[in-house]
């Protein structure tokens, strides 16, 4: 065990895989060298040498697209995407190629890669570098979603990515990389991927949330259940495959529904996440399922990025709106 | 044309003016006026403080991330100069010499880099797009702008900027390509300041230069010393003209180096030594120029003090403006999206400001 925020997590995860597994190589744009500009990878290059931890050209539709071509000759490359709001020049490779090489060459090829890249706002960053995109991904049948919000789960989930048969992309709640540290096994472990966790239970609602806005959920939390509000909160983890039976059960037992994310509101995972609660849970409610999300904005630059982030507060008022209804 | 004599495939890169500020190709000089060669002076200056100090403010905590131009001021003004008013600027984002050329006001400038989109609304006369944060994505706008100058038969060129990694990307082949096909109106400066954050130049490409890329898009492409002004100014006129012409697009690799760190929070030692940044700042673009117009009486270290302290007051009260400037108001940052605001946007505003009001009982 060790003390480990997120991003030293994955360091250690993808060390830890690598020394394992000689099939996997790590790059993209700083990756080798520097070791990433968040140091995600760094002492990866030294310790694996340049071959299996390198420096990418300047080129996100090249990184994912060789990616595809060494996934399919037996290798599982681990690519970055410096911000998940440059992955836009890979869409074409991710959406149009990688989400669709199983069906379309009927399981001869198959692509064990993982895509990480930061994603979301609260940093105060320039433009292109606040972006939660995860929903456009979700949309696309063929590729997995994950994000994770502890170092716990970031090890389990990026582990479970590597060992995925398909394409993963692991999207990273940049904001909290370094906000917290939490004991992390040495030893080896997997965490489902499709698995959604209850952090906590309870009866009254059902609050749903993911990555870097899990913080502030547990806030909003603390601060209903002082007033007597009892709440029950989970971790969507995965964001697809989506996991339907842990959001209906427990929709079927307290009967209220809140979905949280950053990302804007149409179009989006909380959509998604209604609807499974309407569709399977639906004489169970006691009030209309409902979210608390961004706005249908371009993320503003941070003179006025703050009317866009959620905070604790607002959570607390809308699960209050749920109770009361 | 000059541009074929200096055939990047040959090894050969255009300078005009040495480290020391001697002047070595004299046939190749600009007939620049006096009055010219100061104001491009002056301007280099004024970048150099706007840069010097938009740093130390980040170093105070009073800044964002900001990208530090420092060392390049030559390969931005000596290309820029080259242009007329109603030609279009494309930046990337570490062109601030040419924004400044380009009637940008220093206000401006320091409320993009604080967070306020106000910073890219520019002034009906000034042609320029915003900052280009997705590299090398521009290209491609600047291709654009550049054949629909050409479609209505104006004489407008545009000129736009990349770095030596931004070559890598798809987007600048593409744009490349499209300009050359259609002939259009377009001068593209490769700022090769030899990093892409810390991924080298020689790991870009296997290309002796950047230049000789202009080869396989059939233009022409020329190095020039992008540490000095006169030999970036001379292609760039030939290049501009040229494009005016009507004869199509230029690629123009100016060969200098950023001699602070990619932004604010990279760490440069990480990926580079301090001998190197010494052997390069030996060859810093503002010295060269102002030891050239000392040894030709028309400037002074006297006046270079002087004018130093000048601009850094003027940046001084500039930044402070910046500073005390409000909040983006909340209607702002969903009054833009759209020409007119959606049904959405209209609900999800108001619902925002009843929740507002209410925090406020
Ligand atoms: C499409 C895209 N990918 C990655 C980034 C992150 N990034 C910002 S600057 C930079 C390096 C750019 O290098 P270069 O083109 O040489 O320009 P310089 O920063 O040296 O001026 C990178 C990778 C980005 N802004 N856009
Ligand atoms: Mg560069």
């Amino acid at each position: 065990m060790a003390l480990m925020n997120i991003l030293n997590t994955i360091n250690h995860t993808l060390d830890q895989e690598m020394e394992r597994d000689d099939t996997i190589v790590v790059y993209g744009e700083d990756v080798g060298h520097e070791g990433g500009v968040f140091r995600a990878t760094v002492g990866l290059q030294k310790k694996y040498g340049k071959e299996r931890c390198f420096d990418s050209p300047l080129a996100e539709a090249g990184i994912v697209g060789t990616a595809i071509g060494m996934a399919i000759n037996g290798l599982k490359p681990i690519v970055e995407i410096q911000f998940s709001g440059f992955i836009l020049p890979a869409v074409n490779q991710i959406i149009g190629h990688a989400a669709r090489m199983r069906n379309r060459s009927r399981g001869k090829y198959h692509l064990p890669m993982v895509i990480r890249a930061p994603y979301g706002g609260g940093i105060r960053a320039l433009e292109h570098h606040s972006e939660s995109i995860e929903a456009m991904f979700a949309h696309i049948p063929g590729l997995k979603v994950v994000i994770p919000s502890t170092p716990y789960d970031t090890k389990g989930l990026l582990l479970a990515a590597i060992r995925d048969p398909d394409p993963v992309l692991f999207l990273e709640p940049k904001r909290i990389y370094r906000a917290f540290k939490q004991e992390v096994p040495e030893e080896d472990y997997t965490i489902p991927i499709g698995k959604a966790k209850i952090v906590k239970e309870g009866k009254d609602v059902t609050v749903v949330s993911y990555g870097a806005l899990m913080p502030q959920v547990n806030e909003a939390v603390k601060e209903l259940e002082k007033e007597g509000i009892s709440v029950e909160v989970i971790d969507l983890r995965t964001i697809s495959p989506i996991d339907k039976d842990t959001i209906i059960n427990s929709v079927k037992k307290t009967g209220r529904f809140v979905a949280v994310h950053e990302a804007v509101k149409s179009f989006s995972v909380s959509a998604e996440l209604i609807s499974i609660v309407n569709e399977g849970a639906f004489l169970y409610l006691e009030a209309p399922p409902t979210r608390i999300t961004g706005f249908d904005i371009t993320v503003p630059l941070p003179r006025g990025e703050h009317h866009h982030m959620i905070d604790s507060a607002r959570i607390v008022a809308k699960v209050k709106e749920v109770v009361k209804f | 044309m000059l541009i074929d004599k200096f055939s990047p495939l040959e090894g050969k890169m255009l300078s005009i003016m040495d480290p020391e500020g001697n002047i070595i190709e004299k046939d190749l000089m600009p007939q620049l006026e006096d009055e010219k060669l100061l104001e491009l002076y002056k301007m280099m200056l004024l970048t150099k403080v706007v840069d010097t100090k938009a740093l130390q403010y980040q170093r105070q905590g009073r800044m964002l991330t900001y990208a530090p131009n420092r060392g390049q001021e030559a390969a931005q003004l000596g290309s820029i100069a080259a242009t007329e008013e109603r030609d279009w600027l494309v930046p990337a984002f570490r062109e601030l010499g040419a924004w400044l050329y380009k009637g940008v006001s220093l206000e401006q400038i320091y409320l993009y880099w604080y967070g306020n989109e106000e910073g890219s609304k520019f002034p009906e006369n000034i042609n320029m797009l915003p900052v280009a944060v997705p590299i090398a994505s521009q290209i491609n706008h600047a291709a654009g702008l550049a054949m629909a100058s050409r479609y209505k038969k104006e004489d407008a060129v545009t000129m736009a900027y990349v770095g030596d990694g931004g070559t890598s990307h798809g987007e600048f082949h593409e744009g490349m390509n499209f300009a050359a096909v259609f002939d259009a109106p377009l001068v593209v400066i490769i700022q090769n300041n030899q990093y892409a954050i810390s991924v080298p130049r020689h790991v870009q490409t296997r290309t002796k230069t950047l230049a000789e890329k202009a080869v396989a898009y059939g233009i022409p492409g020329i190095q020039v010393d992008g540490n000095d002004i006169f030999a970036v100014y001379v292609a760039a006129k030939e290049a501009v003209e040229r494009a005016r012409r009507g004869e199509g697009p230029t690629l123009i690799e100016a060969v200098t180096y950023r001699l602070g760190p990619h932004t604010t929070s990279d760490d440069p030692t990480i990926y580079r030594e301090d001998e190197e940044v010494e052997e390069w700042a030996k060859k810093d673009p503002i010295l060269r120029f102002k030891k050239f117009l000392i040894n030709k009486e028309l400037w002074s270290v006297e006046q270079d003090e002087k004018e130093i302290e000048a601009y850094e007051e003027l940046v001084n009260n500039t930044f402070k403006k910046v500073e005390n400037s409000k909040e983006v108001p909340l209607e702002d940052i969903f009054a833009y999206q759209y020409e007119t605001m959606t049904p959405n946007l209209v609900q999800q505003l108001e619902d925002y400001r009843q929740y507002l009001e209410g925090r406020e009982k």
